[in-house]
């Protein structure tokens, strides 16, 4: 054989700078997210003389504004993994939250008609009423995905309203109250400084960065947004893969509803609508692409921290509160220019 | 020679008023590498559907190592040991070699002793030593595929076939996507292969291809059988003449 071809390019020697940018483009989401609160907590120390991270209420709240968007980035990963994208999620969420509430104002005698049960077992009644709701919506869109090649982005657009349509007539368009301690507690209770929430969300986290990295259907969920067609060939059920995608990211972004009704003890049709397009930019911060195949949990992770780290960052700070749409829409497009760049010079790389 | 371990007998066709298959019977041997020649629509790729279950034919029998191949679908066809290359590369491109080798059937182990994780190392070191015995060298086998040549993707496409046992590999159009070099890298590995008794079914449009090779060529023409030489026996005129159908 030829020792011209069996040279892989792949192992030319690349420039020193290019070394770097590569190390950068890899790894700029962390570096991004230390400067930031590097840059916050100067401010802080300079403006009003105080410490930005070393501030338990801080932590608290920058931590659980990330939880709130990671539980719909979660399985927003995966379905972006393979490719494809769930609008639907923002409204998903509104309808569990809704759900949820209703559920428990029904159990709950202290509202006229409602029935006399304690306040335990009507809260995870409540929750899993809740999770069921929001899986039909994911089945159907993953089926439509699937079955009927709808292209996702049309598909859960139209589901997008159809939940919103749903959670609103559900609460009559108002917000849902409940009166059940141990929801609030649940939501808004810490153990050793950490909020239950951060804690149920690290577990997702764990959870997901596990399916994603180490099992079968975390390589399929690669595979299929890698090359539809060879996981076709390799023998993948991918029909099915993607319904079970669909139905997961309907499932995380339910516990984003439930987590809503228990923060605030009262679910609305529009608790996740703020939240869909801060979940899609962690994912993309997060080193996913559009076109698929690419993109982890930890990146996910950071990309929800940044986001929350800017909105409070910029609260603490005394700016307008406006300033935080303006500089999370430039840390997305920050965000799409290294994947440009990383793409590039992936291609350099492999250029004969 | 041993037993053939394919058998085509009498193999017909038809889609509709096109006849795209008639009378088409030949015979492969292990270890034997078979041309497909013809002109575009001559039912190169008909025949090849036939035979990996895509296609049934109407009459006449396909059998393989003794088993009829009439009625099986494309996955059974698979399990007995016929695999398809096509000239796109199958290929995950944004997995590493393991894990494409192995993509479908991943090798698990236990962390802890009970949480079921990929056994990545050991699907790389596989996946390295199959590479290796077919003579291709892939430098860093962490990187995803798509950071390689197309000659070394399809060579692991190939590669991926044999570990799973195929015992007869039909090409179609391998080397069209290729360049000249990648080319002879998947020529060479056509010969290793043949070494190995692997039986090849090998569709080209290039004679120079074939010829470089194929023991045996078989020439279709408008769904006939034209022709059948031995590589060494026939030249470009004589194949050009067979397709054409004017020899």
């Amino acid at each position: 054989m030829d020792d011209a071809y069996k040279q892989d390019k792949s192992t030319r020697q690349l420039s020193d700078s290019t070394r770097l940018l590569l190390i950068i483009t890899k790894a700029w989401s962390w570096v991004f997210l230390l400067l930031i609160l590097i840059f916050f907590e100067a401010w802080a120390q300079i403006a009003v003389d105080r410490s930005f991270i070393w501030n338990v209420f801080n932590l608290q709240s920058v931590s659980v504004a990330a939880v709130q968007i990671l539980m719909l980035a979660l399985g927003l990963t995966l379905v972006i993994v393979a490719s494809h994208i769930d609008l639907s999620i923002g409204f998903i969420t509104g309808l569990a939250a809704v759900a949820a509430a209703m559920t428990m104002r029904f159990l709950d005698p202290s509202f006229e008609g409602g029935w006399a049960m304690d306040p335990v077992p009507a809260l995870i009644i409540g929750i899993v009423v809740a999770l069921l709701v929001a899986m039909l919506p994911g089945f159907v869109n993953g089926w439509m995905v699937a079955k009927l090649n709808v292209p996702s982005f049309i598909g859960t657009l139209g589901m997008y309203g159809i939940a919103r349509g749903m959670a609103l007539l559900v609460a009559g368009g108002a917000t849902v109250a409940i009166r059940n301690d141990v929801a609030r507690e649940w939501g808004n209770g810490t153990v050793v400084g950490v909020p239950y929430i951060v804690v149920f969300g690290i577990l997702c986290a764990v959870f997901f960065h596990y399916l994603l990295s180490s099992t079968r259907f975390g390589v399929y969920t690669y595979a299929i947004g890698g090359n539809y067609q060879s996981a076709v060939r390799a023998g993948i059920k991918v029909d099915r893969h993607l319904i079970i995608l669909f139905m997961l990211s309907a499932l995380t972004s339910a516990f984003g509803g439930i987590i809503y009704t228990l923060r605030f003890s009262a679910g609305a049709a529009q608790a996740g609508e703020p939240i869909l397009l801060y979940a899609v930019a962690a994912v993309f911060i997060g080193g996913a692409s559009l076109t698929g195949g690419k993109g982890t949990i930890i990146g996910t992770v950071i990309g929800a921290l940044i986001i929350a780290v800017i909105q409070f960052g910029l609260v603490f700070i005394n700016v307008a509160p406006y300033w935080q749409f303006i500089a999370v829409g430039g840390v997305i497009i920050i965000a799409v220019l290294i994947d440009q760049s990383r793409s590039t010079i992936d291609k350099m790389r492999t250029a004969s | 020679m041993s037993e053939p371990i394919l058998s085509a007998r009498g193999v017909s066709k038809r889609f509709g008023g096109v006849q795209a298959l008639k009378d088409v019977s030949f015979d492969l041997y292990p270890g034997e590498v078979l041309a497909l020649a013809g002109d575009n629509g001559a039912g190169k790729s008909t025949l090849i559907k036939a035979i990996a279950g895509v296609h049934h034919p109407e009459e006449g029998s396909i059998t393989f190592d003794g088993k009829d191949l009439s009625g099986l679908l494309p996955g059974a066809v698979r399990d007995l040991g016929i695999e398809t290359i096509y000239q796109d590369l199958a290929l995950a491109d944004n997995l590493d070699v393991g894990l494409n080798l192995f993509l479908g059937r991943e090798l698990i182990r236990h962390q802890f002793g009970f949480l079921p994780v990929l056994d990545r190392a050991k699907m790389r070191s596989e996946s390295g030593d199959i590479l290796k015995s077919l003579g291709i060298r892939v430098p860093d086998p962490t990187l995803p595929v798509g950071n390689l040549s197309g000659g070394q993707r399809q060579a692991i496409a190939i590669s991926r076939a044999i570990y799973w046992n195929a015992r007869l590999l039909i090409m179609d159009e391998p080397t069209a996507a290729l360049g000249v070099p990648e080319q002879r890298l998947v020529r060479d590995l056509v010969h290793r292969l043949r070494e190995r008794q692997v039986a090849i079914i090998y569709i080209s449009h290039n004679l120079n291809d074939i010829f470089a090779v194929s023991d045996r060529i078989l020439v279709l023409e408008r769904g006939r059988k034209a022709g059948e030489r031995k590589a060494s026996e026939t030249n470009d005129n004589e194949l050009v003449k067979l397709m054409m159908g004017s020899a």
